[in-house]
């Protein structure tokens, strides 16, 4: 490493302290001042650890897996140098390396791990030359940044033309807009997927992104559907269908508030996982990270071991307990997300109060019109279940709107701007003994976050 | 006494529902009912012979540029000439960005591809390489008054209006149909085309109610009028949207 990355590596760890003292979580901003020192920087730290660099990227589920799939490199007794914070743009990539480098600029770590943007990819992976990228899904998320869901997938597709020699594309066979990356990559893709029956009743009305076929543009036929437009398709006017995966689901069983079990096989051999985490997603979420670790030629026993170790993400699922009152929140940040949300909400056996926070910055999606196409009617059409909504946020009345077309009694909505204020409110409407469920989009977490740091409740944000 | 039925199209419900264009249709469905209506919507998909004569108010949404070609020919063949005759006849049409653009003669991409259409309406789309994205605040007189109309754009294609043709309004803040004239969309008889989203019904009733009752006057003759609902929440998000990005 040459004297000028090496002062950038200096001056992104003095930034990265001097940050945190300062209250923040600094996880981009000495990135993108160690970048203008040294344009260089990420890509000779990338090089650096032995087995590589891996990369998840998709719509949903990133975070998620990300998280999986370093807990399984840990209890692989492999090191990870991992962005956890989130920060999943350029600087924030940057930041992550500088922080697991030493004061030399080297890094001992055996794994890169790195969650990446979609839109950051082409230029990400260009740097940092994966050993294997691993793709979630596509669903339509933050339009205003993306254009169509058709940029999307091929900013990802252009990241994929910059894998490491003989790196590998891990890819969901069961979305279409997924598995059809693997035509155009060298190599032999790894597919993941589902092998069950349909496990729910899948694609609604209006808010599927890939019911027709990538290649003609016909409809697909399903066979099975098992979450949104996720599930074996085939094409009957061109033949385009799903490719069999390697790695992949073949039970689901015990699905609950507390987590699921599942059956997963992979090249290796056979074995059954038990989830800490709720919800079918995060059974693709777990399939995702166990398909990443066979790519990188991890035993069995550690992908097990590290899937059955990971518990809720920061905000992503979360009971938190403040005193005799306890808070769920769920980051809720486009239709597919939100209605999993809502299904898990309307579980629960109490009764329901919320505070449901929309933010507008770049980091929630500029454009709200997605509020639209979440299934907030199956919220309304059980509201002798709900003591209150309260909407809160840059875009609280949009929100409170949305709710009323949905149906629901005007006189249990409010609007309260601050999303401080707003979940103070909650908290002192509900009593002992009750939860008080929190729905943020991503920077409104963040405000949230805070005044629940603030009161000792729970970890900062860059300690998760 | 039975009430008056009000029947709804949507059209390419499975292509063109890009930015919660399905927003729209539960706005009309839901200020129906309230207003004393009785709505019905039918779904208008590819492939299906329409007539449009027989439905009162139509709502075509948005599509990706790749489904767009993919119905153009739908459109051409099938369906065009009957919603021509139906929107010359005085059908109340909500026509959103893609669907706006498909009322029009032509959509020429930036790599110069040509997607044409029927021509109802005497405007073209030519597509730009910078996408025009954001907030946007409208000026408009459809209501007999100045107005606003607000709501969220994310085009390509810039929009230009034959001589003949009214733009629904001004922009106050935005791009509107070419980011370079200020006109934002088109009224022609009973049909508005927009570029607005967000959806746009819900946080503008006034320009709801008006499809509505343009497409009763058709129907009933005069005979059916609504009245006023409680907008109070409606209109405190189009103020927000103002307060924040307009004027």
């Amino acid at each position: 490493m040459n004297l000028r990355s090496r002062l950038a590596v200096w001056m992104g760890k003095g930034l990265v302290t001097a940050t945190r003292v300062a209250g923040r979580g600094g996880t981009t901003l000495p990135g993108a001042v160690a970048r203008k020192v040294a344009p260089d920087l990420l890509r000779s730290l990338a090089a650096q650890p032995r087995e590589g660099v891996v990369a998840v990227t998709g719509t949903n589920g990133k975070t998620t897996t990300a998280k999986m799939l370093s807990s399984i490199c840990e209890a692989a007794g492999l090191g990870v140098a991992h962005n956890r914070a989130g920060a999943n743009l350029i600087a924030g990539l940057t930041t992550a390396f500088i922080q697991a480098a030493n004061w030399t600029g080297r890094i001992d770590r055996a794994v890169g791990l790195l969650e990446i943007d979609e839109a950051t990819m082409p230029q990400a992976c260009k740097e940092v030359r994966p050993r294997a990228v691993v793709v979630t899904n596509f669903f339509r998320d933050q339009l205003d940044r993306f254009g169509e869901l058709e940029q999307t997938v091929s900013l990802v597709g252009r990241g994929l033309e910059h894998l490491a020699p003989g790196g590998r594309a891990v890819l969901n066979a069961d979305d279409p807009n997924c598995a059809r990356l693997g035509q155009q990559v060298g190599g032999e893709p790894l597919y993941y997927g589902f092998e069950v029956p349909s496990v729910s009743g899948g694609a609604r009305n209006g808010a599927s992104d890939a019911r027709h076929c990538v290649q003609c543009g016909h409809p697909y036929e399903y066979s099975a559907l098992h979450y949104a437009h996720l599930g074996k398709y085939r094409c009957p006017a061109c033949g385009h269908r799903r490719p069999r995966p390697k790695v992949y689901v073949d039970r689901v069983w015990d699905v609950d508030a507390r987590g699921s079990a599942l059956r997963l096989v992979t090249p290796q051999g056979a074995c059954e996982v038990r989830l800490q985490i709720p919800g079918l997603y995060n059974v693709y979420n777990a399939l995702a990270a166990a398909a990443g670790a066979v790519a990188l030629g991890l035993p069995l026993a550690a992908i097990k071991q590290g899937l059955e170790a990971t518990t809720s993400q920061f905000g992503r699922m979360e009971l938190i307990t403040m005193g005799d009152r306890q808070v769920f929140m769920a980051l809720v940040k486009n239709p597919a997300g939100f209605d999993s949300v809502i299904q898990t909400v309307m579980q629960a056996a109490a009764r329901k109060n919320l505070v449901i926070a929309i933010n507008d910055q770049y980091a929630d999606g500029t454009d709200i019109s997605w509020l639209w196409d979440v299934d907030f009617e199956a919220l309304a059409g059980h509201q002798d279940e709900i003591n209150f909504v309260i909407c809160t946020g840059q875009r609280a009345e949009d929100m409170a709107v949305r709710l009323k077309y949905a149906g629901m009694d005007v006189a249990k909505l409010s609007i309260e701007k601050d999303p401080e204020l707003a979940v103070k409110q909650g908290l002192r409407y509900i009593q002992a003994g009750d939860l008080l469920y929190i729905l943020p989009t991503y920077t409104a977490m963040l405000q949230i976050r805070g005044i629940i740091a603030r009161k000792g409740h729970t970890k900062k944000y860059w300690e998760v | 006494m039975e009430r008056p039925r009000i029947h709804i199209g949507w059209l390419y419900p499975e292509y063109m529902n890009l930015y919660g264009d399905r927003g729209n249709i539960i706005v009309l469905t839901q200020r129906s009912r309230w207003h004393g209506l009785a709505p019905v919507v039918t779904q208008v998909r590819l492939g299906e012979t329409a007539d449009f004569a027989q439905f009162d108010l139509l709502m075509m949404g948005g599509g990706q540029d790749r489904e767009q070609s993919l119905i153009a020919d739908d459109f051409m063949k099938v369906k065009g000439s009957s919603l021509g005759d139906a929107i010359e006849d005085g059908l109340a049409v909500l026509a959103v960005c893609g669907g706006y653009q498909m009322l029009g003669k032509y959509f020429k991409t930036h790599t110069g591809e040509m997607i044409r259409f029927t021509g109802i309406l005497d405007l073209w789309t030519e597509g730009g390489k910078e996408r025009m994205i954001g907030n946007c605040v409208v000026e408009s007189d459809l209501f007999g008054g100045t107005r606003t109309i607000v709501g969220f754009e994310n085009h390509s294609g810039r929009t230009y209006l034959g001589k003949g043709l009214r733009p629904l309004g001004r922009v106050v803040k935005g791009y509107g149909n070419n980011g370079a004239d200020r006109t934002e969309g088109v009224v022609y008889k009973n049909t508005v085309g927009t570029y607005l989203h967000g959806s746009i019904l819900p946080k503008n009733p006034h320009l709801a109610d008006w499809l509505i009752q343009r497409a009763l006057d058709r129907r009933y003759g005069g005979e059916v009028k609504i009245g006023k609902l409680n907008d109070d929440l409606e209109m405190r998000a189009h103020e927000a949207i103002i307060a924040r990005f307009g004027r």
